[in-house]
């Protein structure tokens, strides 16, 4: 029988370094790809749709893509149809806090707040990979 | 009166999620505008370069920019240069690195003693290259 290759979920986030929503949003990526989903996710640096090749920007045609943004500029998102592929799913971590607006502070070092809520968002997008998964198989 | 916004120099990290160094090159950035140059430097979202944001472009495009890539793919500087930015200096963490060999980075999400030394003594860089520039 024939092998093949296994099905992963690709995982973009904002990394956004101007404002504490794009710090959660990479902590609650990278929760899902070390402890929550190891086995069943990657994930690429954004902007590397800009300045890598056409290996990069297959990203999404080689992978189902789940977007993940710190705020309603959803740069994750929009980069990511622009350059790769269109998203299975799109998060957006102001959605989880019902405050549409971004903060500086906090960025740096998050909060026991901020970092409940990456808790939250990562725990969400593992309910998103499996959903993606699930349909997939 | 007409006011004039001061210009500052923007300090852009690589937005890296996969390795230590792109999380290095963070931290170092958040030394530089909120500690060692705070006033005279700010920073933005590369996200909202790569996705081609029109205020972010204006931003990198009237103001200095020094970006700070953690591997040797650049995407910072890359970045900056296709969105036409006035890109006026270019580090990397691994040349750091390289001059601070016993530093062994690992941690991602959350730096490690080694990564906050690096991205210190990165920082430090950083700030020196920020008061050339505003000399000029």
């Amino acid at each position: 029988m024939v092998d093949l290759p296994e099905k992963k979920v690709g995982i973009i986030s904002c990394s956004g370094e101007a404002c504490v929503e794009g710090t959660i949003s990479r902590v609650a990526t990278r929760r899902v790809l070390e402890k929550l989903r190891p086995e069943e996710t990657v994930t690429i640096c954004l902007p590397l749709f800009l300045a890598g090749g056409k290996e990069e920007r297959a990203f999404a045609k080689c992978y189902p893509t789940i977007t993940v943004d710190g705020c309603e500029k959803q740069c994750a998102k929009i980069a990511t149809e622009r350059y790769s592929g269109k998203p299975a799913s799109s998060i957006v971590i102001t959605d989880l806090t019902g405050n549409p607006g971004c903060s500086r502070s906090g960025r740096r070092k998050l909060s026991s707040g901020a970092l409940a809520l990456a808790e939250k968002a990562a725990e969400r997008i593992a309910k998103e990979v499996d959903q993606v998964l699930d349909h997939w198989r | 009166m007409k006011t004039t916004m001061q210009k500052k120099v923007i300090v852009i990290p690589c937005s890296g999620i996969g390795k230590a160094l792109g999380s290095v090159s963070r931290e170092a950035t958040y030394e530089v505008v909120e500690n060692l140059r705070k006033g005279v430097t700010d920073t933005t979202c590369l996200a909202l370069i790569t996705s081609e944001d029109k205020e972010t472009l204006q931003l990198v495009k009237t103001n200095k920019c020094i970006t700070v890539d953690g591997c040797p793919l650049q995407c910072a500087e890359k970045n900056v240069k296709l969105a036409g930015g006035e890109l006026a200096a270019s580090f990397r963490v691994v040349d750091t690195l390289k001059e601070n060999r016993k530093l062994k980075p690992k941690s991602v999400t959350f730096l490690d003693r080694d990564g906050q030394e690096l991205a210190s003594l990165l920082a430090k860089q950083v700030a020196e290259k920020v008061d050339e520039l505003l000399k000029k």
